[in-house]
């Protein structure tokens, strides 16, 4: 009895199973899946892509001087995005002067200064909840502060509706970004540096400044760049705070007192085109999507560039 | 004795202070850091009053029988609030079948299969999905999701309509909702994958019954911020799902419709200064303080299921 071989006890499915050489259906099948999902995202953007690029080559291959520089139009024929890319750059511009600085120093602050007190628990918190507030809601702030109680210093002439308006609703729509990603970045920094910074006597902005910043930078960078092309891209808070869709005089001057005067952005001009249901309106909006595309994408496609170039070095 | 040392240097607590002006500078650094930082609760604080104030107004004035009517029309004074908040749930439930599959079905692929160099060609992609301006996807949504996908599967679909709206926000969360849960199943201890393997798991067991499973708060998580991001998106609904002028109550998910975000964007468009019967311009702020609070209580739980996460890893 006790000499009984084990072969015995262990039925011939039990053996086989244990073989594990049969095919294995479902986690093929659930690979598949999950691969599917990923691969009909890409497909999607890909799609996305060739359809506003055929959409639209009619226009950049036929005009594309003219459209890059005309003006608002209520004719496709003639219709140009050149005081739609002026009030994208004075946006760019304000988010970087705005969130820039102010975000990277609530970082610092964050990370370096802070006690641990309910107040910075408090800040930390609130930030996050920032980041998650719909862009239509950053609008409403917008629109009550600096069109309607701020009208004299943004733009006395066309209601507070300006590029500053615009601009600077929309660096405090992503002032959050900034802040979060260089947190992280800042956060990254090894302590040992810190820690070598205040053995010789450094005090703590002489360590943020020699050691900290110059480490943390490429992180800073990638997240700053991340925030601009989201502020680029917005259009929501742009509605609110009024930009022009229709017949804009002037409006592409890139002088310092046209800030103040009504404005329109790429973003609103594709919003505006796209409800229009003149045929020549959508090879327009494809084209003018093109264009916004390629700004927004390049600045995507860098930040990643430098942030996958720093994360391997280290 | 060397001539001249006699007396050894003094040392004393004040003179390893250093200067005096190297202090008060740092000081100044450090409230101006400080002062960046309360910007934040400034601006929140910002946001709410820019919300109550007119939103008081309305409240107090609206007549409310007008709150529950037909539909919201609110230039003609009706304000039916179900109608926008059942579009925007509509919607929601739409892109969350989008969003949620791919996002969850993508995350997994990356974190659990694929091998690093397709991960490092699949990330970025998914990557600058994230960073497309939701009115391209908007315009998207109504040139080619409209017709190719919606109206073929349902050919008496209006051009404008929920569906391919709700898809078209769908797109737009996906990448979000992807990032999120691939970083959940990523901090999950590869000790206990290799845990499950040796007990001769295969690699599907091990997703399914050990990494899914230790990671699904931040899964949760992944999906309620999806969702505060779908009700918060505007401009694909406000392009490809019509109804700018109001809309009737309505389930029907192949017509026009309007969402609480849309509902404020076409408020605001077009004119110079929002006009209509007396408190339309004052509903905008009531609607954006609705959907500031949904939101916030929906980021406010998922931070919760995120901490939770963290706790445990």
């Amino acid at each position: 009895m006790i000499g009984t071989s084990p072969a015995t006890y262990a039925p011939e499915a039990v053996r086989k199973s244990l073989q594990g050489r049969q095919r294995d259906i479902k986690g093929f099948a659930f690979r598949a899946g999950l691969l599917a999902a990923l691969l009909v995202t890409v497909a999607l953007l890909a799609v996305l892509i060739s359809d506003v690029v055929s959409g639209g080559w009619s226009v950049l291959s036929t005009r594309p001087i003219d459209f890059l520089t005309g003006s608002l139009s209520s004719s496709a024929a003639t219709a140009g995005i050149g005081q739609g890319l002026r009030g994208t750059f004075f946006i760019a511009v304000f988010v970087v002067l705005v969130a820039f600085p102010v975000g990277v120093g609530a970082a610092i602050y964050l990370e370096e200064y802070a006690p641990h007190t309910r107040f910075t628990r408090l800040i930390d918190v609130n930030i996050r909840n920032l980041a998650g507030v719909p862009s239509v809601v950053y609008g409403i702030l917008g629109f009550a502060i600096f069109v309607k109680a701020l009208g004299a210093f943004t733009g006395p002439n066309a209601n507070g509706r300006t590029v500053i308006s615009a601009g600077l609703t929309l660096a405090i729509l992503v002032l959050p970004i900034v802040i979060i990603t260089s947190a992280e970045a800042v956060r990254a920094v090894p302590d040992s540096l810190r820690e070598a910074g205040f053995g010789v006597g450094a005090t703590r902005w002489e360590v943020i400044r020699s050691h900290v910043l110059p480490y943390a930078g490429p992180g800073i960078l990638t997240g700053t760049v991340l925030a601009l092309a989201r502020a680029l891209g917005e259009a929501a808070p742009l509605i609110l705070v009024g930009a022009t869709t229709g017949f804009l005089s002037g409006g592409d001057s890139y002088r310092l007192t046209s800030l103040q005067d009504k404005f329109t952005a790429m973003p609103m001009i594709i919003y505006n085109w796209a409800g229009r249901p003149q045929p020549g309106f959508k090879a327009a909006t494809a084209a003018a999507i093109v264009i916004l595309l390629a700004v927004v994408l390049m600045a995507n496609a860098t930040a990643i560039l430098l942030r996958n170039r720093y994360e391997k070095r280290r | 004795m060397v001539q001249g040392s006699a007396e050894p240097p003094v040392f004393d607590a004040e003179s390893l202070q250093g200067a005096r002006g190297r202090f008060r500078k740092e000081a100044a650094i450090r409230r101006v850091f400080f002062a960046a930082a309360a910007t934040s609760i400034v601006v929140s604080v910002l946001i709410i009053l820019s919300l109550l104030g007119e939103t008081w107004t309305f409240v107090t004035q609206v007549d409310y029988s007008s709150l529950w009517t037909d539909g919201w029309f609110p230039r003609r004074g009706m304000y039916d609030v179900k109608t926008i908040l059942v579009g925007s749930i509509l919607v929601t439930v739409v892109a969350m079948f989008v969003a949620g599959p791919l996002g969850m079905g993508a995350a997994a692929y990356l974190s659990e299969y694929a091998k690093p160099r397709v991960r490092r060609t699949l990330k970025p992609i998914l990557e600058i999905l994230a960073g497309i301006p939701s009115v391209v996807l908007g315009f998207f949504a109504l040139t080619w999701i409209s017709p190719e996908i919606v109206q073929r599967l349902n050919s008496e679909s209006s051009l404008f309509n929920l569906m391919a709206a709700g898809i078209g926000v769908g797109i737009l969360t996906t990448p979000l909702v992807a990032s999120i849960a691939e970083d959940a199943m990523r901090s999950v201890p590869h000790a206990l994958r290799e845990a499950s393997y040796g007990m001769g798991a295969r690699k599907v067991t091990t997703s399914t019954k050990v990494v899914i499973p230790a990671a699904v708060s931040g899964l949760v998580a992944a999906f309620i911020i999806g969702i505060s991001r779908a009700i918060g998106e505007t401009m694909v609904v406000a392009i490809a799902a019509g109804a700018t002028g109001g809309s009737l109550f309505s389930l029907n998910l192949f017509e026009p419709g309007q969402t609480m975000t849309a509902a404020m964007a076409s408020m605001a468009a077009g004119t110079d200064a929002v006009k209509g019967a007396g408190l339309t311009f004052q509903s905008l702020f009531f609607v954006g303080l609705l959907l500031f609070l949904i939101t916030l209580l929906l980021n406010v739980s998922a931070d919760r299921f995120v901490r939770r996460v963290r706790q445990k890893y």
